[in-house]
């Protein structure tokens, strides 16, 4: 079985792959991180760099973990990304960060996480930034 | 009235509240545009013409010196910042600037370009305003002969000197002279290329042209290139440069204006190759050779500062003959004349207050530039964040308002259209977009020299070389013309010269 994580260079982001290496490791599962952007800017700061992939190589390689790194970029927005890729390998957890977002800010620009929990045909488990 | 006198009025006039406010508004967009890749100054200029119809001429061509200026300052900073150069002509910046910024010094590479750049355009700008004047006693004793053969070396230097391939480049000029023609001919009074349709018979209207194949072209050409993996800005604080900083980079910022003035003066000028001469020098030059390669602050300071000082050349032959030699400067005069100013010699005497307000623009511009760009460099970049849909989008909404409001014709619209296709096509095949447009803008002009000359000579070809300004400056046509065989020749006998720049260096010879 697999468990997708939603990745992104944040705390949130880092605080989601910390629990999904836990879970993994405690059903031995695959873990697959997802870390996409749309590519429809020159500079996109959610995009994670090659030093950063290789870190998290290395620790997922430390852990004992059978892993998938995926860098998708094809205009499609983080969720439909997220949602894909657990569709498509049967995930049976998909594990996201959680940022604050205002009500307004919520209106105007939308929310990852809502669409994913709400859309997402496995649980879904998210976390929140220490 | 002399230079100062002169220059003191235009102070007095750029100065005024209303044209400092479009000289910051001006080097605000400027400096927005520079930062991005693949928007330039000669098209934001090119959409801003018909917002500016309402303006007095002396606030919209301020605005526009600041958007110049502005975008020389601009393209430093995504070059150093993101190794994308966000103009041609600081491509070079790249090589160093961006080495530097991976070493942690993008602080001083990011001060080193934008005071390199306010030294090299306040220098320039004075050099301007010396030899301009000169220049116009020089050119007001040209006949038709030599001015035609002078604007006939312009294009062809621009043609063949710049851009990569030789073919392309004349390709796109016969497009660009084929568009100029369209409409009825001077003289005679017959209709050329109208295709029956009475539309045309008024010819292309330039603001169209330079909005289609700048604004449109550009468009159609992101769009089709949309998704690309995203980078990462290196961060930053606000710039600034140590003692040993200083030192090492007055010396380059001189040199780099020593070398970008002529060349950006020169009909053949452009940015790009004295940005590369100082490059070399420097690197020949500096007491820490192996730096270059990994970051030195020599291979920023001098390209940086010679792109400004041809900056300011640049606008030296278009104010003192009309005569443009690169993008921006060519989207200029066509704004002149839609102002109903007849560019050319006569102008410093015909428009004298303008010109010399315009040219103390450039100075206040360029402080206003330091200002905002050695404390906001970090904030600029962010705009890098913008995504491009929304941009383009807005652009297109730009350029279709624009086009329109020129004649209130929506068959403009559809020139706008088909013109905006061949932009793209254009940037698809790799034709350069500089030649068609001074084909555009110059080709009308240069037809006009021509019947005259002929006129004068009553239709005999030997009437062209009536003058010995025009026969020189045949000669060097055909120096230019010869250069490939000549070259070819010398390099038979010699060793294999290595390419100038990196294949891949980002060089994009449409972008401005």
């Amino acid at each position: 079985m697999t468990i997708v994580v939603g990745y992104v260079p944040t705390p949130e982001g880092e605080a989601a792959l910390t629990q999904a290496i836990a879970e993994a490791k405690k059903s031995n599962d695959t873990l697959l991180v997802i870390n996409s952007s749309k590519g429809d800017a020159l500079v996109d700061n959610r995009y994670a760099q090659e030093p950063d992939i290789q870190s998290i190589e290395e620790r997922l390689a430390e852990h004992g973990i059978q892993h998938i790194i995926k860098q998708p970029v094809r205009g499609h927005d983080a969720a439909a990304e997220v949602l894909d890729a657990a569709d498509e390998n049967e995930a049976n957890l998909i594990v996201i960060g959680l940022r604050r977002r205002s009500p307004v800010g919520k209106l105007i620009m939308g929310s990852v996480s809502q669409r994913i929990l709400l859309e997402a045909d496995c649980p879904v488990l998210a976390v929140k930034a220490d | 009235m002399d230079v100062w006198s002169s220059l003191m009025d235009g102070f007095a006039t750029a100065l005024t509240p209303m044209n400092l406010l479009f000289a910051v508004i001006g080097v605000l967009l400027g400096t927005a545009v520079g930062v991005l890749p693949g928007l330039g100054p000669a098209m934001t200029v090119a959409l801003l013409l018909p917002v500016t119809a309402a303006l007095e001429p002396t606030s919209a061509f301020i605005m526009f010196a600041g958007i110049y200026y502005g975008g020389m300052f601009g393209g430093s900073t995504t070059s150093i910042l993101l190794n994308t150069p966000g103009e041609s002509s600081s491509v070079v910046t790249a090589i160093e600037g961006n080495k530097m910024a991976k070493a942690g010094r993008a602080a001083q590479a990011l001060a080193t370009a934008a005071i390199g750049s306010f030294i090299a355009g306040t220098i320039g700008t004075a050099l301007l305003a010396v030899f301009a004047p000169i220049v116009v006693q020089f050119a007001v004793s040209l006949g038709a002969p030599s001015y035609f053969a002078i604007m006939v070396l312009a294009l062809l230097a621009v043609t063949a000197v710049l851009g990569s391939s030789r073919l392309r480049g004349f390709a796109s000029l016969a497009l660009g002279l084929a568009i100029g023609l369209v409409g009825i001919d001077s003289v005679t009074g017959q209709r050329r290329l109208t295709f029956g349709q009475p539309l045309l018979v008024d010819g292309l209207d330039i603001v169209v042209v330079a909005v289609a194949i700048f604004a449109v072209g550009e468009a159609l050409w992101v769009a089709a290139h949309l998704r690309r993996t995203p980078l990462h800005v290196i961060p930053v604080g606000r710039p600034w440069m140590g003692k040993k900083d200083w030192q090492r980079s007055w010396k380059p910022w001189l040199r780099g204006t020593a070398f970008g003035f002529p060349f950006g003066a020169l009909p053949a000028g452009g940015a790009e190759i004295p940005t590369f001469l100082s490059y070399v020098t420097e690197k020949r030059l500096s007491k820490h050779p192996e730096e270059f390669g990994k970051g030195a602050i020599e291979g920023v300071a001098g390209p940086e500062a010679a792109n400004n000082a041809a900056a300011a050349g640049t606008l030296t032959p278009m104010l003192a003959l009309g005569l443009p030699t690169n993008a921006t400067a060519a989207v200029m005069l066509a704004a002149f004349t839609s102002y109903g100013i007849q560019p050319g010699p006569q102008l410093f005497s015909s428009q004298g207050p303008l010109v010399w307000a315009l040219i103390a623009s450039l100075f206040i511009g360029n402080f206003l530039l330091l200002l905002i760009n050695l404390p906001l460099a970090p904030v600029w970049a962010k705009l890098l964040q913008l995504p491009r849909p929304y941009l383009y989008a807005g652009i297109l909404f730009f350029a279709t308002l624009g086009a329109y409001s020129v004649n209130l014709q929506a068959f403009d619209l559809v020139i706008l259209l088909v013109l905006g296709a061949l932009g793209f096509m254009m940037r698809r095949f790799g034709l350069p977009v500089l030649p068609l447009i001074l084909g555009v803008i110059l080709g009308p002009r240069i037809e006009g020299q021509l019947r005259k000359t002929l006129q004068l000579s009553a239709g005999d070809p030997a009437g062209l070389f009536s003058e010995p300004i025009a026969i020189v400056v045949y000669i060097i046509v055909a120096i230019i013309l010869a250069w490939p065989f000549i070259f070819k020749l010398i390099r038979r006998n010699g060793p294999a010269k290595k390419p100038l720049l990196p294949a891949n260096s980002g060089a994009a010879d449409y972008s401005d």
